[in-house]
Formats: structure tokens, C-alpha cells, sequence
């Protein structure tokens, strides 16, 4: 089974996921990032796959992202630095990238690395549905990948059923039109989107992402979906107060 | 049975194309994608757009034979004028066609990247003559490469946008502008080249083809015959390629010769070069060929042209590349400057820098007698007096 799917199964409410960008603010935080977030009891964490030009993030990731690799991360740094954890880390991480590096790994090299990793859960923003049933829905479930699918208020239901039932790990509803980056309130728009959604009855958990950043949206969120993801205000966080203050962060927002 | 040069359901052409786009995005290029052939061919707009390009453009576009630069290279040598567009470039051609478009579908923002300011500008002229708002990003890099053309942009009342990220040139301007439409889903993506998700790369060609169209019945007036020998054209993402080549890409024949900007030489890691530097990946939600590093991570180009300083190609251009069925060359930045004065002085006519990589490669081919030439003179060069002047200087 999926491991996060495993997951919903002792928790499905108020789940929170963090967003990070693996070699920022140094090269080798990643694993202690995943060891503190662990600790802080985030319930899974997505592992940012820094890219040069990220379509669908904002500046705080792009700038991030950007830091990252002129530190030197590259898809061999990030597997080798998540290998180790493979065995000590039980929180479920997911790896969101774009597809073009995927493609130039090497598909079936990508896709191996990641389960030797011990992962089984990719975000990939640039991959579209068609794409997905015309050839990589095929390669992910012969490694025993699930691809998450977004959704956002503009999508049509009749897409959001065909995303629900490709949908193995969980939906992620971007929270508004929008590129990733902290944003204030929830709007009442984006309520209604939420409601929406939630009254459409999918099997697939809802989590909700981009413009997520503290206890206030989280909890909005929480209460039309599963979960919800942040990002952006995490790196933010992390550039200023360091990943030693980590838990900082994470309190305020689960408490 | 469909061309092999057209795309498939799926905008792919071979291997090349499709639209590899964040969900967000989803419902605007399936709006476009559903609606823009009926729209190119329907009467209505086939009227407005042909009327458009003979009294706002100024079309047809003269075929001029060049007679010294003829003389010169042994060859006889046609340049198809589009530097005498309305706007100076054949970017017109195209958002001519897209702000008609735009209306069809009920758009009333219009949002468009640019490098060399052409397409701003002629983004910026079309809203204004349409009456709708402009955006236009632009590399801070290219805002002071390409200042005169910042400064018609204002004065047409467009808002420009510099984007800050990156390489600072057309790429980067290429990702705000999708990050915006990400953000702003109603407005009318004016995309100024043969890029970008399909139906995107289609239909800046279809709307370029007028240039091949003419040339035709041109040449038939001229030398008897529809079809040259040989047709050059410069590439940055390869609109005027595109177009120039549209409706001879079935004859095979007609040579077909695309122009990349070397830089400082192909292989200096200072080049835009994108079919010799490039290998298959995915840029602005088009699968191409583009320069890229072992991880997939996007290789900043360089060359002295702002409008060719582009890290990958248009889908169709990368299908033309690896079928063979076009013969893609390169010049360097030195050897376009030297084009470009060639040209000023034996036939009177500026180009722009990016067209100047077209004319840079006639040295380097060996031309029979007789054989038929079309450069395609994609623009002037009043944009890039302040390089060309400099170089004199030098
Ligand atoms: C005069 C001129 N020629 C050529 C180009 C390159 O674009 P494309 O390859 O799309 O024709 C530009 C782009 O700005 C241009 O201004």
C-alpha cells in the first residue's frame, strides 16, 4: 500500500505536510531537515527537487531553489543523502520536481533510485493527465509510484473524478489561482471552492497546498480537507531562523 | 492525409511538442486548443485579419532582389521585406492574428513576453488599436539592450514588467509571463513566437504563414516558378522561420536552412546555439530540443541578439532538425555584425541583429550558379543602432 494511503489510516484529520527545498540553506540539510520536521511530528514531508526554472513556484521557492543549486545539489546529492534515511526516518516523504528533470535521469533510472530511496509518492506540477495516460502511468505503477494530481478552482468536475480515480496517495487542491507563495486569508472564494470540493464525496484524501502558511490558514483548510501542505512560509522561516529552530515553527502551528 | 509537418491531437510534431502545463493552466490552453483553427478559418476572420495586414501592416511584403549582394555571393538573392512591416518585424503578422483571436474569445488583458521588444512592441500596438490593457515581460537584461523599443512600448501604453530572474533575457521573461497567466487565468497569453504549450506553436505558425504565401506567387511572378532553391531564415524560438518556410515544408526540394546565434562561437559555453548544444527536454510546456545541463537544468544561453538568445527552439523546428528535412547552420556574434554592415552598405538596408545571423551564413555556402535564393529580412535595425555604432567604434 502507498505509504501515505498507510498513513490516513491512523490519522486523516489535520494532517500537516512541509514543504522543503532539499540543499537549502546548505547543501547537506536535508536529512537533518527531515529529522527535525520528523521530530516536530509533521505528518509527511515533501522533499523539493530544486529546478531552474520552476513554472508553477513563486519567489520564495524559486530563490530557494535557486540558492540550492549553486550550493551544488543535483539529483545524485539528493538520492545519496536520502538513501540513509531509508532506514532510520518513518515519516512518509514525497518528491516533488519537474518533469524535465525526471527525463533527462533517465525515466526508469529516476523511478528506480526513488524506490531504492524507500519513497513511492511523486508531485510532479508539469506533468499533465494526458501525458500521465499515455505513457507514465504505465512506468510509475511498474516501480510502485503514485503520481499526485492537482486541482484548482478551475478544474471541471468531470476532470476532478477522472484525477480521483487515478488518484493512489492524495488529491492536492491548490488552494487558489495561484503560483506557490504565502499569501494572507482565506477568502471566502476560496471557501466556497473548498466546500465545493468537499461536498463532491472523491475516495481520494484531500490536502490542501500553495498560500498555506500558518495556524490560522491551516486550520481553515483543515476543515474541508485532510490535511494541509506549507511551504514558503517554512523556507522563509528556515532562511531567517535556521534549522535548529525548526520546532519553533512547527509548534504554534499543530498546537 | 495530414502533413507530417502538422501536429497531432496531442501538438505533437514527431517526437516534439505537446503541452506540458501545470493543471492551473489547463482550462486556457483547452480553450485555445478547442477553438483556434475554426476561428483562423472562418470567414469573418480571415476578412478582418487579411484586411488588417494590407492597410494597418502594410502588406503584401515587397521581394526584393537583392542585385549586388547577388552579385557578390554568386547566387541570385531575394529578400523577402518583412523589416517593412508596420512595427519593423514580422512579429506583427502574428499579433495581428492573435489580438482577433483574443477578441473571439471574449479576452479583454493581454498579457506577452518579448527579448528584442519586437513582439512588445507589436503586442503593445495591437491592444492599443483594439482597445485592450497590455503586459509585457521583459528580461532586465534586454530592457537595456533593446531600449528604444521599451520606450514605444510606453508610449502605446503597455506596462512593462522586467524580469529579474535567471539569465534576465527571454527565457526568464517567458516564465513570469506563464507565472502571471498561472495567476490571472483570464487573461489572453499573446505568446510571440513558435513556443510554448501547444496549440501554441501552431497556431504563431499558421499566422506567420502569409510570409511563404506570398512568396510564392512573388517568385512565380518574378522567375516563372513558385519555388526557389533555398530559403534562410534566422531562429530564436522560430517564428519567422515558421513562417517562411510554412508552405514549402511538403516540397522537398526547396532547401531549407534555419540560422542559430553562435555568440561567441558554439562551442565558447557562450552560445545559443540550441540544435548543436541541445538535447530533448522540456521548456515553456513544449517538449524540445534545448540546452540543458546532465540534470535537466537549464543552460543560459548567450548571444548578442536579444531575440534569438533563447535556450531552446520551437517544437516543429526541432522535428525539421532531427528529420533532416531543414539544415540548420549558425553565426557567430562577430559575423552577424559583419552581415549586418555588408548589407547597410551594397544594398541600403539596416537589419536587425537577429536577422543579420541569416544573412551571416551566405559566405559560408556554395551557391551554383542561377540557384535561387529567399533570406527571409525578418527586421530593421533601428532597435540596434546603439551595438551596431558601438561596434564601429571598436
Ligand atoms: C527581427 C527579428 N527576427 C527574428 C527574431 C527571432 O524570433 P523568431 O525565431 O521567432 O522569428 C526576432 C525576435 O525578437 C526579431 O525581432
Amino acid at each position: 500500500m502507498n505509504s501515505i494511503q498507510e498513513l490516513f489510516q491512523k490519522k486523516d484529520k489535520n494532517l500537516l505536510s512541509i514543504y522543503f527545498t532539499s540543499g537549502y540553506p546548505k547543501l547537506d540539510d536535508t536529512a537533518r531537515i527531515i529529522q527535525k520536521l520528523s521530530k516536530s511530528t509533521v505528518d509527511f514531508i515533501e522533499v523539493g527537487l530544486p529546478y531552474s526554472d520552476p513554472l508553477a513556484d513563486g519567489p520564495t521557492i524559486q530563490d530557494s531553489s535557486q540558492k540550492a543549486l549553486e550550493n551544488g545539489i543535483n539529483l545524485d546529492v539528493i538520492f545519496q543523502q536520502l538513501m540513509p534515511l531509508k532506514e532510520t526516518n518513518k515519516t512518509p516523504l514525497v518528491l516533488m520536481g519537474y518533469l524535465n528533470q525526471l527525463l533527462k535521469y533517465g525515466e526508469e533510472k529516476f523511478c528506480q533510485k526513488v524506490v531504492d530511496c524507500g519513497i513511492d509518492t511523486l508531485i510532479i506540477p508539469d506533468l499533465p493527465m494526458v501525458e500521465f495516460e499515455n505513457h507514465y502511468q504505465e512506468l510509475f505503477d511498474n516501480y510502485g509510484l503514485t503520481n499526485v494530481f492537482l486541482i484548482t478552482p478551475h478544474t471541471s468536475e468531470d476532470r476532478i473524478r477522472k484525477i480521483d480515480s487515478y488518484s493512489k496517495a492524495f488529491i492536492y487542491v491548490v488552494a487558489s489561482a495561484s503560483i506557490t507563495g504565502a499569501k494572507g486569508a482565506i477568502s471566502n472564494n476560496q471557501i466556497s471552492y473548498f466546500e465545493r470540493i468537499k461536498s463532491m464525496n472523491l475516495k481520494s484524501r484531500l490536502i490542501v497546498g500553495f498560500g498555506i502558511s500558518d495556524k490560522s490558514t491551516f486550520n481553515t483548510a483543515c476543515n474541508y480537507a485532510n490535511g494541509a501542505i506549507i511551504g514558503s512560509a517554512f523556507i522563509k522561516d528556515l532562511g531567517i531562523n535556521g534549522v535548529d529552530r525548526i520546532d519553533d515553527f512547527i509548534q504554534p502551528i499543530i498546537s | 492525409m495530414k502533413s507530417k509537418f502538422q501536429p497531432d491531437e496531442n501538438g505533437y510534431f514527431g517526437q516534439f511538442g505537446g503541452a506540458f502545463i501545470p493543471e492551473l493552466l489547463h482550462p486556457n490552453v483547452k480553450e485555445l486548443a478547442d477553438n483556434y483553427i475554426q476561428i483562423i478559418e472562418s470567414e469573418e476572420f480571415q476578412t478582418e485579419y487579411k484586411s488588417l495586414l494590407k492597410d494597418f501592416v502594410g502588406r503584401p511584403t515587397p521581394l526584393y532582389l537583392a542585385k549586388r549582394l547577388s552579385k557578390k555571393y554568386g547566387a541570385t538573392i531575394y529578400l523577402k521585406r518583412e523589416d517593412l512591416n508596420h512595427t519593423g518585424a514580422h512579429k506583427v503578422n502574428n499579433t495581428v492574428g492573435q489580438i482577433l483571436i483574443a477578441k473571439k474569445l471574449g479576452k479583454t488583458k493581454v498579457i506577452a513576453e518579448t527579448g528584442a521588444g519586437q513582439h512588445g512592441v507589436a503586442t503593445a500596438t495591437v491592444c492599443a488599436l483594439m482597445n485592450m490593457e497590455c503586459t509585457v515581460f521583459m528580461g532586465e537584461k534586454d530592457i537595456v539592450r533593446q531600449a528604444p523599443n521599451v520606450a514605444r512600448m510606453k508610449m502605446l501604453g503597455a506596462k512593462i514588467v522586467a524580469a529579474t530572474s535567471g539569465s534576465k533575457t527571454l527565457k526568464d521573461a517567458t516564465n513570469e509571463a506563464i507565472r502571471y497567466w498561472i495567476q490571472h487565468p483570464e487573461t489572453f497569453y499573446l505568446i510571440g513566437s513558435v513556443v510554448g504549450p501547444a496549440p501554441h506553436p501552431d497556431m504563431v505558425a499558421r499566422l506567420q504563414a502569409i510570409i511563404s504565401e506570398e512568396m510564392k506567387w512573388q517568385l512565380k511572378e518574378k522567375t516563372g516558378k513558385e519555388n526557389p532553391d533555398t530559403i534562410i531564415a534566422c531562429v530564436g524560438g522560430g517564428s519567422n522561420a515558421a513562417g517562411a518556410f510554412y508552405h514549402y515544408l511538403e516540397d522537398e526540394d526547396v532547401e531549407l536552412i534555419a540560422v542559430e546565434a553562435a555568440g561567441l562561437g558554439v562551442k565558447s559555453g557562450e552560445s545559443a546555439a540550441t540544435s548543436q548544444l541541445g538535447e530533448v527536454g522540456i521548456i515553456h510546456g513544449s517538449k524540445t530540443i534545448l540546452m540543458q545541463d546532465e540534470y535537466g537544468q537549464i543552460v543560459e544561453p548567450y548571444s548578442i541578439s536579444a531575440g534569438l538568445d533563447y535556450p531552446g527552439v520551437g517544437p516543429l523546428h526541432a522535428f525539421l532538425y532531427e528529420s533532416k528535412r531543414a539544415k540548420f547552420m549558425n553565426a557567430t556574434d562577430k559575423e552577424a555584425l559583419d552581415a549586418a554592415y555588408e548589407l547597410t552598405k551594397i544594398e541600403g538596408i539596416i537589419p536587425a541583429l537577429e536577422t543579420a545571423h541569416a544573412l551571416a551564413v551566405l559566405p559560408k555556402i556554395d551557391f551554383k550558379k542561377d540557384q535561387v535564393v529567399v533570406i527571409n529580412l525578418s527586421g530593421r535595425g533601428d532597435k540596434d543602432l546603439e551595438i551596431y555604432i558601438k561596434y564601429l567604434e571598436a
